[in-house]
């Protein structure tokens, strides 16, 4: 596929998700909030944005090191069954 | 096309799964021992599992003109309680003569804490006792990058060859150290919240169709059975060639998969 027929192909669905994107983004800031330190969540999504518009190719391979624990040693025991979706802070 | 998807818990889908699945193509499937969304009480809960993976799952798809193999093990998501897990453990010799079991799997690591890592040495040892082969989870989210390099050093040290062993649920930031190493990839096509089938197929544009496959990894869970053809309809969309498609949703897993002899699957 050239990058029109990449377009054509994907244009709309990826649309929409960009527009699920900054409608998430608003609803964070009409949300209360008690002025305590911001989600660790919230700021490594932020950062990870950042990557979408850097210039910089392999885009989902970076965000996805963005959001991994980059720590090397077993924990020792775990917490709960599921997962977070990104580190939490040190 | 014929498919292959060698990756789903058929024990949580219903009997119309493997009449759909059949009429787009499935020819093959194998089924991974993994966590039921609950923690089974007693071993006896697992031996009767491992009769569903080994008798009734077999019969069903059978139905259907579908070969089912499986895997066995203790998931990593029951393995924190290492009595438990090991008491579990020593039933699995007793199934692993079965004519439709392939391996060990799927074993791995869920978050990364020293009993998961106790427990999957143990099975890695018995795999290699056995010589048999393993069918690898590996942690979701910000745990996988961790997990998949503790589980590659345990298979290292366990000594067994990374070509009989396929680490599954690969992404864009594990697949290239995965196939460095010399190991088969699995990705996972899920709908929601991990790897699409379009990033499955950026992945192959990107690192290529050697020793890589996908599977639906379909459970109880949000999950698409039908996911592998989908894959393959996306991959025709793209203009890949037909061959292309059949390397990773056919001859790749066959490859794998008949490193057993358990696995009989003809080509068309
Ligand atoms: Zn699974």
């Amino acid at each position: 596929m050239n990058r029109e027929q990449v377009a054509d192909a994907y244009f709309l669905e990826h649309r929409a998700k960009l527009l699920d994107l900054a409608a998430f983004l608003d609803r964070i800031d009409r949300a209360d909030h008690d002025g305590s330190a911001e989600d660790f969540r919230l700021i490594v999504f932020r950062s990870c944005i950042s990557k979408l518009i850097d210039g910089e190719g392999d885009r989902a391979r970076r965000i996805l090191d963005e959001l991994s624990d980059h720590t090397t040693e077993p924990i020792e025991a775990a917490p709960m069954k599921g997962a977070i979706g990104a580190p939490p802070p040190a | 096309m014929r498919y292959i998807d060698p990756h789903i818990h058929m024990v949580s889908r219903t009997t119309d799964d493997y009449s759909r699945m059949a009429l787009a193509g499935c020819a093959a499937i194998t089924e991974p021992a993994f966590w039921a969304g609950f923690d089974r009480s007693s071993p006896q809960g697992f031996h009767d599992y491992y009769r569903q993976l080994t008798e009734t799952e077999p019969a069903r798809a059978a139905q259907y003109g579908i070969r089912h193999h499986c895997w066995l093990c203790v998931n990593p998501k029951e393995a924190e309680d290492i009595g438990f897990a090991r008491e579990v453990m020593s039933i699995i010799p007793e199934f692993m003569d079965r004519s439709n079991v392939l391996g060990i799997g799927e074993i791995g690591l869920n978050k990364n804490s020293r009993n998961e890592l106790v427990i999957l040495e143990e099975h890695l040892a018995l795999a290699k006792n056995m010589k048999q082969l393993v069918l690898v989870h590996t942690p979701h989210l910000e745990d996988k990058l961790k997990g998949t390099r503790l589980i590659m050093d345990a298979v290292a040290n366990a000594g067994l060859e990374p070509d009989r062993v396929l680490i599954d649920h690969v992404e864009e930031h594990t697949v290239s150290e995965v196939l460095d190493r010399g190991f088969w990839a699995g990705m996972t096509l899920y709908p929601e919240t991990k790897c699409t089938p379009q990033r499955a197929v950026d992945i192959l544009e990107t690192y290529g169709t050697e020793r890589i496959w996908m599977n639906s990894a379909g459970d109880w869970g949000p999950s698409d059975p039908l996911a592998v053809p989908k894959a393959q309809v996306e991959m025709r969309r793209r203009g890949h060639t037909e061959q292309m498609i059949r390397t990773v949703t056919w001859d790749n897993p066959k490859t794998f998969l008949s490193r057993s002899p358990r696995f009989n699957v003809e080509d068309d």
